[in-house]
């Protein structure tokens, strides 16, 4: 395996085969059949780069970073540090500073709730979502709420899956005091106007939350432009390891910022009268991170801005539109989730089938694909349905094993469709 | 292939396709609601006990083919046990779901759901039911199970 084997083909688009190449895990059976991997909305596999660089680390330079003057030290935390700069450009954020790690989306809005917004709160204050967050953007929030008697307010979603902004300015109002959405919907993979919340938000001078978990990984983001506050996403998503994320936050908020975690490598000086915080990044970094984790995530950073986001969100919408095509004309099959906007997945019931059986009987022929309520109950609630089957895509994937899986829902069908 | 068609066996569709019992029970003297959090399913199993034995069972709910068929079978096999029995019952169905054996010594059809130990995903979907019956027994109106 060449890691310099170039990934585009001469037209400009993903060279699908040389990419699968550098995923050891793709190259193997399930059940008797080669392995579809259709689930990463729930995780992505790891490049040969990315498991390379975790590997490399503690084989040649692994030492705990920001505290020895020992030279495997310096190696670790100016690797450590140079990711930063990696996500700086991932994201294009104005600053390298404003990159925290985090071990994953989940810890990056929960610091926000808690050191951000919890000491604003008054009874009455109103924290506005949409309908479609994921149970990490819902109960942080709804637990500030208990804490502090503001109240959480939903923006509905339509039958498509779509919010409209005129819903979201008639619930921005004078005791809005926060908005939280999601960037791309994990459970309908709608595709939200963030960049319109964000103008109406900004308009009554209230800050915005942006939950990239299912953005990141499959288009180009650029908080400057979306102008929103923070920014929060997970590293395994994004074919990077698990236990690593990113807040981004605008510096002069961070910098406002109480710590949310007290311990080590977070402080100016301690004694026993008073301590004094370090500045962002540091001041939300408490303890030993993870080192090697955070390294790779800087690899996978790397691979996919050389892969182009802009050429896997084409590649990812061709995908998308073809499964569209084929899933639709499977009788007795309910797309959830048709907004003109998607992304990245397909969500869908069956007339004779609950989703848990579809996912066993796939499995059987080798396609992975998450069956269940994706933690976002509410959204099932909404479409009355205790569960969907989810095909989430990656960089990998091909129309062939969209082939596969259609096949595959047929089977299904024979076997419960009478 | 074997493996699939084992677990969605004749026995297995057709109770999912035709549950029986699939009713509220009104009067009861005892019900209960299963709930697995993790994929959003819920039975609701309903019994009349009287002189100590189970003398009809029913469920409602919304669940996988495995749970729905679980269920059913449950309600087939109950009626006329001891409550002792239908309790001993459980721990065995639970161990059949989880370790397998051939199932012959089950009342009814209820040794098909043997199948399902070869699944380790699934195998809290066929409990789900057991798991209500066990709470509805001790008079707790709620079971939770996690198929993880």
């Amino acid at each position: 395996m060449s890691f310099a084997e170039p990934l585009q083909t001469a037209a400009g688009g993903l060279d699908v085969q040389a990419v699968r190449r550098q995923f050891p895990v793709l190259d193997q059976q399930v059940n008797g059949h080669p392995l579809v991997y259709l689930d990463n909305g729930a995780t992505a596999q790891k490049p040969e780069a990315v498991i390379e660089a975790e590997a490399r680390c503690y084989r040649e330079y692994y030492a705990n970073i920001h505290r020895g003057v020992h030279a495997l030290s310096q190696r670790s935390t100016a690797a450590f540090e140079a990711v930063r700069g990696k996500v700086q450009r991932l994201l294009n954020a104005p600053q390298e500073k404003e990159i925290i790690f985090t071990r994953g989306t989940t810890e990056g809005i929960n610091l926000v709730a808690y050191s951000y917004l919890r000491p604003k709160l008054q009874p009455g204050d109103e924290i506005l979502i949409t309908a479609m967050e994921h149970h990490s953007n819902i109960v942080p929030w709804q637990i500030l709420c208990e804490q502090t008697g503001a109240k959480l307010v939903v923006i509905p979603i339509s039958d498509a899956g779509e919010i409209s902004l005129d819903d979201v300015e008639d619930r921005i109002g004078p005791r809005t005091r926060f908005v939280g959405v999601v960037h791309v919907s994990n459970a309908l993979g709608t595709i939200n106007p963030v960049k319109e919340i964000v103008e109406l938000a900004h308009r009554q001078d209230v800050p915005v939350l942006v939950d990239g978990a299912q953005s990141v990984p499959h288009m180009p983001v650029d908080v400057q432009d979306l102008g929103c506050d923070f920014f929060v996403f997970s590293g395994h998503k994004l074919y990077g390891p698990t236990g690593t994320g990113v807040l981004w936050g605008r510096y002069e908020l961070l910098r406002a910022m109480p710590p949310w975690h007290g311990g080590g490598d977070m402080i100016r000086s301690v004694t026993f009268e008073k301590t004094e915080f370090a500045d962002p990044p540091a001041r939300f970094e408490a303890g030993t991170p993870n080192i090697a984790g955070v390294i790779a995530l800087g690899e996978a950073v790397d691979w996919f801005l050389g892969l182009g986001p802009s050429a896997v969100a084409a590649h990812e919408a061709d995908l998308l539109g073809y499964a569209t095509e084929r899933l639709r004309a499977i009788p007795g099959l309910r797309l959830i989730g048709t907004a003109r906007e998607r992304a990245g997945l397909i969500s869908f019931v069956m007339d004779d089938a609950h989703p848990h059986d579809i996912g066993t009987i796939l499995d059987g022929y080798g396609i992975a694909v998450r069956a269940g309520h994706h933690c976002a109950q509410p959204v099932m609630q909404r479409y009355g349905v205790p569960a969907t089957a989810r095909a989430s895509f990656g960089v990998y994937n091909t129309r062939d094993e969209i082939d596969r899986l259609a096949e595959g829902i047929l089977k299904v069908r024979e076997l419960f469709g009478g | 292939m074997n493996e699939l068609a084992d677990l969605y066996q004749r026995v297995i569709i057709e109770h999912n396709r035709n549950p029986r019992h699939f009713h509220r029970l009104e009067p009861c003297t005892h019900h209960a609601t299963g709930y697995n959090p993790l994929c959003g399913d819920e039975v609701r199993v309903y019994l009349r006990v009287e002189n100590g034995h189970v003398q009809q069972a029913a469920f409602q709910g919304e669940s996988c083919a495995i749970a729905t068929a679980s269920a059913s079978l449950l309600s087939e096999v109950l009626p006329g046990l001891p409550v002792p029995r239908a309790r001993a019952l459980v721990a065995e169905v639970i161990r059949l779901v989880n370790e397998g054996d051939s199932g012959d010594s089950f009342p009814g059809d209820l040794g098909v759901l043997g199948a399902v130990s070869r699944f380790p995903g699934r195998n809290k979907c066929a409990e789900l039911p057991w798991k209500a019956l066990e709470a509805a027994l001790d008079n707790d109106h709620e079971a939770s199970v996690s198929t993880e």
